[in-house]
């Protein structure tokens, strides 16, 4: 079988970016950026997740079934956060007739 | 004939050991999937809560100790890289790697859980636990306030179930790797043990925004 062996650099290195993420993430969060705090922070933790996925849960070697079975997963997760709080977010934007 | 022979052995339906470990591996990801959905739900219902009690949410988030969860998910990392090292070891058959990988990956999830009992017993002595005796100073929505501790408590909760079942499955791979069970040609356990360890620290690294640093800049 021959599966592919990263080196001890490239995950030394991933590790460190998440650390320097961490700090950043935990040092971003005093300014205020008004909204965007939530942004920056979500940002942030995309990026980590990113880094973890590709590099430590070796998605970046994985088949293509295994990258559509995730995708897939990340999909329905949109679905469930996109579609109810589009519902939460647009309530009281139109006035209902009789109340 | 001893136990390992059989767990070594290419199971009829699959044609090479290739596609029997990608299998594995495969079904360890449906499985992350359907646990992404799970922690998705909580998710949802924190931003849904966080959206209509933003005040009451910022107070709350506002008691939790920043510099200890920022600690804490910087030694949830390094059980991360521990972790990846450990797979990296069984990869290139180094028996002593793997074994001492695996006890630093127990041992910084123990530390994270030790300091997560920690946090959770200030949080009863300051009675910002949900219940009768539960009471925040400074704001009048005291409703909003235990909302936002019954999301926390349940979040980190279910994710430190997540990490004692992740150590139970790491010792297990310790017994099994002392044994001798892992080569470079099998060791497919470790690998799908190592992407569940992964997963969980993936859930952290949102629980700790959200949680944490959400509302810092009204301090």
């Amino acid at each position: 079988m021959h599966e592919h062996v990263d080196s001890i650099k490239t995950y030394t290195l991933v590790f460190l970016t998440l650390l320097i993420l961490t700090a950043a993430t935990t040092m971003v969060s005093t300014i205020d950026l008004g909204p965007f705090n939530v942004v920056m922070a979500l940002l942030i933790a995309v990026v980590k997740m990113m880094l973890v996925a590709l590099f430590f849960m070796h998605l970046r070697h994985s088949t293509i079934l295994t990258k559509v079975v995730v995708g897939g997963g990340m999909l329905w997760l949109g679905i469930l956060l996109v579609l109810s709080l589009s519902d939460f977010v647009t309530r009281g934007w139109l006035p209902v007739p009789g109340k | 004939m001893d136990s390992r022979t059989e767990t070594l052995a290419l199971r009829e339906q699959f044609e090479t050991p290739a596609q029997q470990k990608e299998i594995s591996t495969l079904g360890m990801w449906v499985f992350l999937v359907t646990e992404i959905m799970f922690f998705g739900g909580l998710f949802l219902a924190y931003a849904i809560y966080r959206r209509q009690f933003a005040g009451a949410f910022a107070l709350a988030s506002n008691t939790l100790d920043v510099v200890i969860g920022a600690v804490n998910t910087a030694v949830l990392l390094c059980s991360s890289y521990t972790m990846v090292l450990a797979v990296r070891a069984a990869q290139i058959g180094s028996r002593k790697a793997l074994i001492v990988f695996l006890i630093l990956t127990i041992l910084l999830g123990g530390v994270f859980l030790g300091v997560k009992a920690y946090e959770w017993n200030q949080k009863f002595e300051e009675h910002h636990v949900p219940g009768p005796s539960f009471h925040l100073e400074g704001t009048p929505a005291q409703g909003p306030a235990q909302l936002f501790f019954s999301l926390y408590f349940t979040m980190t909760g279910l994710h430190a179930l997540h990490m004692v079942v992740g150590e139970g499955l790491m010792l297990f791979l310790l017994w099994q790797a002392y044994a001798g069970k892992y080569t470079p040609s099998y060791y497919t356990p470790v690998d799908v043990g190592g992407l569940y360890w992964h997963f969980v620290d993936i859930v952290w690294i949102f629980l700790f925004p959200l949680l944490y640093l959400i509302a810092r800049h009204q301090h």
